[in-house]
């Protein structure tokens, strides 16, 4: 085999390749995933808790829910009567107030952990929704301020009850920055 | 057209992919729990084995035959179905998001499914034309789908079924897989030539 053949198979090799990633890239800018859908708007407009209350896993599959009629937007008490308002503008749907059967508005709120009491179970971190905890098995645990979305969620698994709420800090995360992509 | 009629019919029955040549069996037992995602997975194999059967017959008519470049076909044709798959990942996509997260790992994974190359290589092997090639491969993608839905259905129904322990799950999913390719052979001699 001299250079000459080698050469012709490296270039063709390479062309195929990089006409193959032009064309899929162009495609991926042309085809958008369908970002714009109702689903993404009602989820846009969630507080993006995760906390459950809703009785859906999060607030995804709950935007999804009320997308598909099937729920009511009257089943976040973390969102409020402004999120029952947003909600209501969004989908054009009779304003109502919240449901308490699926609890009560708070104030925001985060999670503590008392470092002195925590035994490092580490049963409290598949439970936190944004994997606010950090910890592993017998060392203590603590909370991300910043990420904890006070969903209360890491309160029934602790076996000593080391974990509490406190007001969460003047300006959180939920309202100062955009959620992550 | 007889002709067309028999390599449709010997791809899709008599050598199905799936169950005569034990070709793509990685999707066949994994997509085949839930039966959403075995229509979704059958789909999306009919159409990268369509297009990438056409694409790779093109390329080796086209641009390995004439470069004397035949020895690089495997390594062309692999990079070739990579690209094909992906863009079916895209238009899986923008159609329809809740396919594209039921089908999860298992879209990217027809790159690897053995079924794509094959049908690429057995095409070049049988000297077969575009048509042909288009042929082939729809009624490859056609058989590895009808496999698949048969399978899907009757795991299904053998989730409800009191199973010795022993067998439960992936074992009576292989024994059934086994028993779906001796009744596969019945077609043998079906338009034998």
């Amino acid at each position: 085999m001299n250079a000459g053949a080698i050469l012709i198979a490296v270039l063709v090799a390479a062309t195929l390749a990089v006409t193959l990633g032009v064309a899929l890239g162009w495609a991926a800018a042309r085809i958008e995933p369908n970002a714009d859908s109702l689903v993404e708007r009602i989820d846009a407009l969630l507080p993006q808790t995760q906390c459950g209350q809703c009785r859906y896993p999060g607030c995804r599959p709950y935007a999804a829910a009320i997308a598909s009629s099937a729920a009511e937007i009257d089943r976040c008490p973390p969102g409020g009567e402004a999120t029952v308002r947003a909600l209501a503008e969004l989908l054009d749907r009779a304003l109502r107030p919240l449901d308490p059967e699926f609890g009560v508005p708070k104030p925001a709120q985060v999670a503590w952990i008392d470092e002195a009491r925590c035994i490092g179970c580490a049963r409290c971190l598949p439970a936190c929704p944004v994997d606010a905890i950090v910890g592993t098995s017998r060392q203590m645990h603590t909370v991300i301020t910043r990420q904890c979305t006070g969903c209360e969620l890491c309160l029934p698994p602790c076996p000593v009850d080391c974990i509490e709420l406190r007001p969460a800090p003047a300006v959180s995360r939920r309202y100062s920055q955009p959620r992550a992509a | 057209m007889t002709e067309l009629l028999l390599l449709a019919l010997g791809a899709s029955l008599v050598n199905n992919f799936v169950l005569s040549n034990f070709l793509g069996l990685c999707p066949f037992i994994g997509v085949s729990r839930r039966f959403e995602a075995a229509v979704g997975m059958a789909l999306a194999t009919l159409f990268v084995l369509t297009l990438a059967s056409g694409l790779s017959f093109a390329l080796w008519q086209w641009v390995l035959v004439p470069l004397g470049l035949e020895y690089l076909r495997t390594l062309v044709f692999i990079l070739l179905i990579a690209g094909v798959v992906q863009f079916a990942e895209i238009m899986v996509r923008a159609t329809s998001p809740l396919l594209h997260q039921l089908l999860g790992i298992f879209l990217p994974l027809i790159t690897t499914n053995c079924a794509v190359l094959g049908v690429a290589l057995l095409n070049v092997d049988r000297q077969h034309g575009l048509l042909e090639s288009l042929v082939f491969g729809a009624s490859a993608g056609a058989g590895f789908g009808l496999a698949l839905l048969l399978f899907t259905a009757l795991r299904e129904r053998l989730d409800t079924a009191d199973v010795p322990r022993a067998f439960r799950g992936a074992p009576v999913a292989l024994v059934t897989a086994g028993l779906m390719a001796l009744a596969f052979m019945g077609f043998a001699g079906l338009g034998a030539r």
